[in-house]
């Protein structure tokens, strides 16, 4: 059986350990920093935070319910055919999404359009799917997927925050950098509207992430 | 566990389950959520409709709003013909991506609305078209004179955001107004999406998005053809007025006109040139 489930039967529900499964996404282990996961939609809809949020909203519902799904069901689903069932689900959480936001939030539908059928296609919902939740209960699953998700949201704002404030001089669609500053001959920057932009600026967090957690710096030999 | 998990015929079994239960479960939120859908879309569509004539109106009075405003509608074909006169409603139906699949030679419909604001009345185009990824439409309201825009919104389905799909914002639309489709000599020429600064600027030409050409081109397109349906139908109206257009009452903020406006050359199609003035 391919299944390696962790003794903790008796373990509190906020235990150390599952903690840790919340906290180490953020940081030591942050999906897209880190595992370099989920980078294709870090570039695609960071170019405003607005958009940015609603995705991380969106990821949020599919990470988590889709590790629980899959936990649930991670006895039954036969080995060979795993990964094509995590993709039904995952496919069937993404249009329950995307017909709730159409019903109940259109607008914030319309302002997503496509980049909700992405979410299909998003690494870290697959990866945490089959790295965690194909082995362990659905509890840490879903705090393991409340991680993930948190730790892919603050990078994505915080990307989309840079480019829409060097961008467009504007946060949340609201302008923020004065006129008289474009008076004095200030430009907003084109390239931030770019998607190479976008890895860039992953590339810079990278570098300052690893600068100051000496846990990420591999061991010189 | 009795059952072999890896044996082909609990692997087919396991598959027809996980796919009939997504299934059910999506077939079930889509029933929930369909009539809602669908009528945020025809409010949607109601409110840019009201837009393209400048009545701003939150989406749940969009339907009262639009009922006293559109006072009549029509379709008309490629040529100008005019079908399902005051049919309202069935106009409002009118599936623009169904009619532009249509085959040559199949009657292609397009709808038109006339609304009534203050005493004034305004033509409002119903247009889709391709943008880069996926279909872009929007309104264009004309003035009395079937020739003078007063303002446009366009929307699309899928276009790079902050690229192409700025087509829909406040600032790209606002080229619109005062605009014309067919010059002084009474010829119709549409109204040009072309880049900055390589043609001069008049009355029949906006500036495109940058970053978004391709997107611009299908709203050139776009515009093209549907003005040129509605210029062909405007010949047989009396009110039209191409050569010497009544001024349409802009609000101030719309109007920026250039100063070369008289003496604006037009790059005309050598193609259109036998559409003479019939109607002057």
């Amino acid at each position: 059986m391919a299944e390696v489930a962790v003794q903790q039967e008796k373990e509190a529900l906020f235990s150390k350990k599952r903690v840790k499964l919340l906290t180490d996404p953020l940081n030591d282990n942050n999906p897209v920093t880190v595992q370099v996961l989920g980078i294709c939609s870090a570039l695609a809809i960071t170019v405003q935070v607005k958009p940015a949020l609603f995705m991380f909203a969106g990821v949020f519902f599919v990470v988590v319910m889709g590790n629980i799904v899959v936990s649930l069901l991670r006895n039954v689903i036969p080995n060979r055919v795993r990964i094509i069932a995590q993709l039904v689900i995952v496919a069937g959480l993404v249009s329950i999404v995307d017909m709730v936001l159409k019903a109940y939030a259109y607008d914030v539908s319309k302002q997503l359009s496509v980049f909700v059928g992405l979410i299909i296609t998003n690494c870290i919902v697959m990866g945490r799917l089959e790295a965690f939740a194909m082995a362990n209960k659905p509890w840490p699953s879903a705090l393991d997927g409340i991680g993930n998700a948190f730790g892919y949201g603050i990078l994505l704002v915080l990307v989309a925050v840079v480019r829409e404030l060097f961008g467009a001089g504007k946060l949340m669609g609201y302008k923020i950098i004065p006129d008289s500053f474009y008076e004095f001959g200030y430009v907003n920057n084109g390239m931030m509207m770019m998607p190479p932009m976008a890895l860039i600026l992953v590339g810079i967090i990278i570098w300052v992430q690893r600068s100051r957690n000496t846990k990420l710096v591999e061991a010189e030999d | 566990m009795a059952l072999n998990k890896e044996s082909n015929g609990y692997v087919i079994l396991f598959s027809t389950a996980l796919v009939l239960v997504t299934a059910v479960a999506l077939v079930t939120v889509f029933s929930f959520t369909r009539d809602t859908v669908s009528n945020n879309q025809k409010l949607e569509k109601m409110q840019n409709i009201l837009q393209a004539a400048r009545i701003n109106v939150e989406r749940d009075q969009a339907e009262t709003k639009y009922k006293e405003s559109i006072t009549d509608a029509f379709a008309l074909t490629e040529k100008g013909e005019v079908k399902m006169k005051g049919e309202v409603d069935n106009v409002f139906n009118i599936d623009l991506a169904a009619e532009l699949k249509k085959k040559e030679g199949e009657e292609k419909l397009f709808p038109v609305f006339v609304c009534n604001k203050n005493d004034s009345t305004f033509y409002i185009l119903g247009m889709r078209g391709k943008g880069l990824w996926d279909a872009i439409w929007g309104y264009v309201a004309l003035g009395k004179d079937m020739n003078t825009i007063y303002n446009a919104v366009f929307d699309h389905k899928g276009e790079t955001p902050g690229l192409g799909a700025e087509i829909k914002e406040g600032w790209y639309t606002a080229q619109f107004p005062g605009k014309k489709i067919v010059n002084d000599k009474g010829e119709f020429v549409s109204v040009s999406v072309i880049k900055k600064g390589t043609a001069p600027e008049s009355d029949y030409n906006v500036d495109g998005v940058s970053g978004g050409t391709l997107t611009s081109n299908g709203l050139h397109d776009m515009l093209k053809m549907f003005f040129g349906a509605f210029y062909e139908y405007s010949k047989t109206q009396k009110n039209a007025a191409p050569a010497k257009p009544e001024p349409v009452a802009l609000p101030a903020d719309s109007l920026q006109q250039p100063d070369t406006l008289a003496t604006a050359l037009v790059p005309v199609d050598s193609s259109k040139n036998n559409t003479t003035t019939t109607n002057l």
